[in-house]
């Protein structure tokens, strides 16, 4: 029992707790903010796998902005309640069966099937660099980088463009 | 140091909860969030093998996916907007316009 | 004089009748009644005159003539062109079918002026006439042909007019629909009969590689002598087309039910023209019945039988035209067995006179029919009093004089009282079943008897005696459009013995260029006299049996020979019961079988399984239907189940 192993586990059990009670939750803002715990956890486990730049994207990015976003629009609708009555008769408890067989059934594949040979490495200085990092983004993967930041401006003008038209539309 | 399985067991686990987080829940931004847990689930896979396989290409495409889901984040809220002046509540159930 | 040239006029025969058809077709009905009967009389007169001058011009080189036409079929080694065959045996036919055919148009001028005012429908005079030139235009191609092809397409032509005339008047007859279903009957049974003609053509294609007339005659004595059993099938095959087309037994059922037609039709179609392209057939494939003395016997007996079975159908008939169609039959029986005896000049002689004394007795007979209505319209009878019902008649010569008289003569002629034509042309085929075929002989007198007997109970029925309804004595004659031809044909009966007078033998030597050495249509003067005592004792009996039996009013009373005769004159008087025994053995299973196919199998199985087909359709797509409930969360649900689905086959392999 080493003392990653047992960092690791912790980690696992906080995200998965936090991925529960986000699901849970009747609170949207608590489920959000469960999200972010989640995020969080994540983010330290990049860490421990040597990506650390990713990780504090992670959480620049994905905590920072993104669940920003999610808790803007959130409070801005108003985090409502609605019945609980399901008018999809077998939804619930087909997903809830499917949902867990698939957990039982990727874990069972994972540990007798691919089985605990490999292991992963400890995180070293090379595999962290973040110039490194930077010298790939821009070389192999410079095209996908290029479409990424396109995908981006269309995002953010597609965003303007659909609230603006339907302000618009309210005011006439 | 640690078998890998355990964190693919765990992207496994966190990729399942966000797919019931989409079935179950009926707030719109509830199952966008779900879906942002999934697209975790299928980060930290990539992260696992960058590291075992000790290059950096996973993280590159970790970046990726990232900015993708910024993005579409964006775009999706603003329909999430758009939706509830038109009806007035963001239920999924309600959006059944596309009945047969 | 140079008449070779007149050969060349030989495609106007079949092209002026043609024109004079579109003229009809065009004009006629703008133009008025008279204008479409003179062009369609003239333009068959027309085609009368080219064949006399074809006939000249016969005189002067009697071998005969191929006039090249137009190419039509042209398939490797296949050929059929369309040519005309000029020789003495068409042009006596064409003859016979041009000039009797304008007789008859001129008489349907007046008998259709009064047909479709009695009929009620004023506008169909002219198709009349359009379809009576299609016929002689068919006709003509028929007997001008010049190989089995065209001949064929001449035999269906005039069985397509026989089926459009004799359904004239096709909304009227037996609950609204017996003239259809009468040519309904012809061209049915016509087409077994086709369907044997066209056989006996393959059998010759195949073994002949030909269907020329020139080249399959002179090819026929090797082929008799390599497959005999193959000339003998051609040969018995084109007898089935022979009975189908000339009313022998077993297909002469639809004759008497064509009697529905009007009376100038029975009188051209059913008694001069068509029915006699049978007997031409064989006159003409004479060189192959020759080689196979099996289908002459089976001709000559079909024929006899024929004979002897419609005569005694004929004597117990009380429609007037029925008695006429069963005596057609009767004396197409006696062609038929003369052309089987190889007494192929008999036969078309008999042919020819036939053909003059047949249609006058029809078309007198239509003139009988048009003076009773006449007579029930005048006396106010109306539709009680069938016009055409012999028991309403009686002592009609006082009323219709010349009608009585032409009547007269075609029914001695008929009967074969010297000196007129049917005495010579039937005593020649007695003659020649004397010779060499005595049971023959036997049948083919006795129902020269009967003739006689059954033509003597019409005349005295209809025209001696006291009349026997009240339409009867208001009968009036009819106009003298009616009568002139019918005097011209009296004529032609009187004198037609002249066109083979024993001796002089014209008909004889001028078919002898065509038909090479056939039995000599000789004339024994023992046989001639022996008919005619035969022809006076039927007469005379006729007239001691039915002079007697004519009071008023008694219709109802039983034909005299009723009593004497009894079950025979039942069997007789319901035609044997052919027609009940053909439904019975053929048209009821066939309609059952129709029936089936129809209900049960048609719309059973086959609709079912197409509407199955639908119904299923639809019922999957209600099913599935369900499936798009709108729901997101449902679809995704859908998908997971895909997902899992994949992933646990992927986890079990």
């Amino acid at each position: 029992m080493s003392a990653s192993l047992v960092v690791f586990l912790i980690l696992a059990v906080i995200a998965v707790a936090a991925a529960v009670a986000m699901l849970l939750s009747n609170n949207t803002i608590y489920s959000a903010l469960y999200l972010i715990m989640n995020f969080l956890a994540i983010a330290v486990i990049y860490l421990t796998l040597g990506a650390p730049f990713v990780a504090l994207a992670q959480i620049t990015v994905y905590a920072g902005a993104i669940m920003v976003l999610f808790l803007f629009v959130i409070m801005m609708l108003g985090a409502e309640k609605f019945s609980e009555k399901e008018p999809l008769r077998w939804q619930r408890p087909v997903a809830i069966v499917l949902g867990l067989g698939l957990i039982g059934e990727g874990v069972y594949v994972l540990l007798t099937r691919i089985g605990t040979q490999m292991l992963s490495n400890t995180a070293t200085e090379a595999m962290a660099d973040p110039k490194a990092l930077g010298a790939l983004l821009y070389s192999k993967y410079s095209l996908p980088f290029e479409i990424t930041s396109i995908l981006l401006l269309t995002a953010a003008v597609g965003a303007v463009v659909l609230t603006r038209g339907g302000k618009r539309e309210e005011k006439q | 140091m640690i078998p890998i399985v355990y964190y693919l067991a765990l992207a496994v686990i966190l990729f399942s909860l966000g797919i019931l987080g989409v079935l179950l829940r009926k707030n719109a931004i509830v199952v966008f969030m779900s879906l942002e847990l999934m697209f975790n689930a299928a980060n930290l896979v990539f992260i696992t093998f960058a590291n075992y396989f000790k290059t950096l290409d996973g993280q590159a495409l970790v970046i990726f996916v990232m900015t993708t889901a910024a993005a579409e984040v964006a775009v999706g809220l603003a329909l999430m907007v758009m939706i509830f002046r038109v009806k007035g509540s963001i239920d999924v159930d309600q959006m059944s316009k596309l009945k047969g | 004089m140079q008449t070779d040239s007149f050969f060349s006029l030989v495609p106007l025969v079949v092209f002026i009748p043609l024109l004079g058809l579109l003229i009809n077709l065009i004009l006629g009905r703008r133009l008025g009644e008279v204008f479409a009967g003179v062009v369609a009389s003239a333009a068959t007169a027309l085609s009368f005159i080219i064949a006399i001058l074809l006939a000249v011009a016969l005189g002067h080189s009697p071998q005969g003539v191929t006039i090249p036409f137009a190419e039509w079929i042209k398939i490797g080694s296949f050929q059929a062109a369309w040519n005309f065959r000029v020789d003495t045996l068409s042009v006596v036919m064409m003859l016979v079918v041009a000039g009797v055919g304008s007789l008859i148009h001129i008489y349907s001028i007046g008998y259709m002026h009064n047909d479709v005012r009695h009929n009620g429908d004023l506008s169909r005079f002219t198709r009349f006439f359009i379809f009576m030139n299609l016929f002689i235009a068919a006709m003509m191609i028929l007997v001008s042909a010049d190989n089995f092809l065209m001949l064929f397409v001449g035999w269906e032509g005039v069985g397509l007019c026989s089926y459009l005339l004799i359904g004239f008047w096709f909304e009227k007859g037996k609950d609204g629909i017996g003239n259809a279903l009468a040519a309904k009957k012809a061209f049915i049974t016509n087409r077994i009969g086709d369907f044997g003609l066209l056989v006996a053509m393959f059998l010759i294609f195949w073994n002949f590689g030909s269907l020329d007339f020139s080249t399959v005659f002179a090819a026929a004595p090797q082929v008799a002598a390599a497959h005999p059993t193959t000339l003998l099938l051609i040969t018995l095959f084109m007898l089935l087309g022979v009975t189908g087309k000339s009313a022998q037994l077993p297909l002469y059922v639809w004759l008497p039910d064509a009697m529905a037609g009007p009376t100038p039709v029975s009188a051209l179609i059913h008694a001069a023209t068509m029915v006699t392209a049978g007997v031409y057939l064989v006159a003409r494939s004479s060189a192959f019945y020759a080689l196979v003395p099996a289908a002459q016997t089976a001709v000559t007996w079909v024929g006899a039988a024929t004979a002897l079975f419609a005569a005694t159908i004929a004597v117990a008939q009380t429609d007037i035209k029925k008695v006429l169609a069963y005596s057609t039959i009767s004396q197409l029986g006696f062609m038929v067995a003369a052309v089987g005896m190889g007494a192929t000049v008999a036969g078309m002689f008999h042919l020819v006179t036939h053909s003059f004394f047949k249609a006058l007795l029809f078309l007198a007979a239509g003139s009988v029919i048009q003076a009773m209505e006449r007579g029930a319209h005048a006396s106010k009878s109306g539709i009680e009093i069938d016009p055409q019902d012999m028991r309403n008649m009686g002592g009609l010569r006082k009323q219709i004089p010349v009608t009585f008289w032409v009547y007269l003569i075609g029914g001695l002629a008929l009967a074969g009282l010297v000196p007129l034509a049917g005495f010579f042309s039937k005593d020649e085929i007695l003659a020649a079943a004397a010779k060499g075929h005595l049971a023959v002989f036997v049948v083919l007198a006795l129902a020269a008897f009967l003739t006689a007997f059954y033509i003597g109970r019409q005349i005295v029925m209809i025209f001696f005696g006291t009349p026997r309804s009240k339409a009867a004595p208001h009968a009036s004659e009819s106009s003298r459009v009616v009568t002139v031809p019918l005097m011209i044909l009296a004529a032609l009966s009187v004198l037609g013995g002249l066109f083979n007078f024993p001796g002089v033998s014209t008909l004889e030597k001028w078919l002898a260029h065509t038909l090479g050495e056939t039995t000599n249509a000789s004339f024994l003067w023992s046989v001639a006299g022996a008919s005619l005592l035969l022809a006076l004792l039927g007469l005379g009996l006729a007239w001691l049996v039915y002079g007697h039996v004519t009071h008023p009013q008694q219709k109802e009373q039983a034909d005299p020979l009723q009593s004497r005769l009894g079950a025979l004159y039942t069997g007789m008087q319901h035609k044997w019961w052919v027609d009940e025994l053909y439904a019975f053995l053929f048209l009821n299973p066939y309609h059952a079988i129709a029936q089936f196919t129809a209900q049960p199998v048609d719309q059973g199985v086959i609709n079912a399984a197409g509407d199955g087909l639908g119904r299923g359709a639809k019922g999957l797509g209600t099913w599935l239907r369900r499936f798009q409930n709108g729901f997101v969360r449902s679809y995704a649900l859908w998908m997971l189940v895909g997902l899992a689905a994949i992933l646990t086959y992927l986890v079990l392999r």
